[in-house]
């Protein structure tokens, strides 16, 4: 999703681009394609997100900083969820992606690649560390809902894939 | 018309709301870390899904009901959740069982409620079996691993299997709500899931090297608010907080 396609201002796109995911603090919740919508109405913001998984505590944090952000550049918001339609890791821009690779968690494959990766049947996850694909499923769970855990069998570092959301 | 609106809720939602509960127990208690963690993920999931459906709820009702009170204010017989899901912990293989069994169901009733007249159902329905798609293929890997294991573990998972086989008639018995839903487009006919839902938990026993039980004889309750006795003892810890400090908010 670019901000073309999302019809977002620019000087809003700015400021939204400044508030994070708590969890995964590289990646902006607008490269994370959790904004759905923003737009000024009566001198407020009115802000649209939608939650990566339903139970992801991070979304309550996202809320409250989105406002503050706003807050500090002398302008009001209000945030809103949505939950339709449901989120995607197809809505994880190019950037997005990097920035998640730089910060040591490996960004989702296709559906189908990701089934294989998560039943242990293929090697296709590539170690964010060393680029080894000699890697191996540790849990298809891992430190938060979105991901799962794997380790390199060739540097030895356990990392954190993200799993495919479609 | 509301009310019964309302009550199909309870029907599915109460059954996130006590699944993810009882899965909460095991944080910091599972067998491995891993399965520790995977366990209380899929807890995480179910009572994201359960806040989505009770805002709802809170919604319809209006005045001062929200999330919180939905969840934590109610009596007992005022769950409508199955009585599968209230069933214990026991061991791993009660827990892995649990979890097979409803996921099978929780999958085949998402694919359907997906296709609701009722928008904000469609929409909880449509981000749920994303997640439960994750969930039935851990608990069927487990089903697998623990069936075609050590001897140890085959006998154990077939146990767990065997004990909670009779509240699975459960799920598939419509109550009057349920019932007035389903005419009006919004709600899932869960009676047409039966045979889909014991065709394929079959099909994963037998790969699991499992015996699918042969029994006649089942237990039901839940969605009438008549529980099992584990009931009150989850409510207890569930509903600690706001009992003993009325309206007390983080």
């Amino acid at each position: 999703m670019t901000d073309e396609l999302l019809h977002i201002d620019q000087k809003i796109i700015e400021i939204l681009k400044t508030v994070s995911d708590p969890e995964i603090p590289v990646l902006s919740i607008v490269d994370m394609g959790v904004v759905r919508a923003a737009k000024m109405n009566d001198d407020v913001v009115e802000v649209q997100i939608t939650p990566t998984y339903s139970g992801c505590p991070a979304m309550d944090v996202i809320g409250d900083d989105i406002i503050s952000a706003f807050n500090q550049n002398g302008l009001k918001a209000k945030v809103e969820l949505v939950l339709s339609p449901a989120w995607t890791t197809d809505w994880i821009t190019a950037e997005g992606r990097k920035a998640l690779e730089k910060y040591g968690i490996a960004s989702p494959l296709s559906a189908d690649a990701d089934k294989e990766a998560l039943l242990g049947n293929k090697k296709i996850v590539k170690c964010p560390q060393c680029g080894s694909l000699n890697t191996k499923l540790v849990s298809q769970f891992g430190s938060t809902a979105c991901k799962a855990l794997f380790q390199c069998d060739d540097c030895l570092e356990p990392f954190d894939y993200f799993k495919c959301l479609k | 018309m509301n009310n019964n609106l309302i009550q199909y809720i309870f029907g599915i939602a109460d059954n996130c709301l006590i699944l993810g509960q009882r899965l909460g127990e095991l944080c910091g208690h599972g067998p491995s870390l891993e399965t520790d963690i995977a366990l209380t993920n899929i807890s995480l999931d179910l009572l994201g899904q359960t806040r989505s459906y009770y805002q709802y709820v809170a919604q319809l009702q209006g005045g001062d009901v929200t999330e919180d009170t939905v969840a934590f204010l109610r009596v007992e017989n005022q769950y409508l959740n199955t009585l599968l899901v209230e069933q214990p912990n026991t061991d791993f293989g009660y827990s892995i069982a649990r979890q097979f069994l409803f996921d099978v169901f929780h999958l085949l009733l998402l694919e359907e409620l997906q296709n609701s007249k009722d928008e904000n159902l469609s929409a909880i329905a449509k981000k749920s079996i994303k997640e439960v798609l994750y969930h039935k293929r851990f608990s069927s890997d487990w089903i697998k691993r623990l069936g075609d294991g050590t001897d140890e573990s085959h006998s154990r998972i077939q146990t767990a299997i065997n004990d909670l086989w009779i509240f699975t008639d459960e799920l598939f018995h419509q109550t009057d709500a349920d019932k007035a839903m389903v005419s009006q487009g919004i709600g899932v006919d869960v009676t047409l899931l039966k045979t889909k839902y014991y065709k394929e938990v079959s099909e994963i026993l037998e790969e699991a090297t499992l015996q699918t039980p042969q029994i006649e004889y089942f237990q039901k309750g839940g969605k009438q608010g008549i529980h099992s006795e584990h009931m009150g003892y989850i409510l207890t810890e569930l509903q600690y907080m706001q009992r003993t400090y009325p309206n007390m908010t983080w």
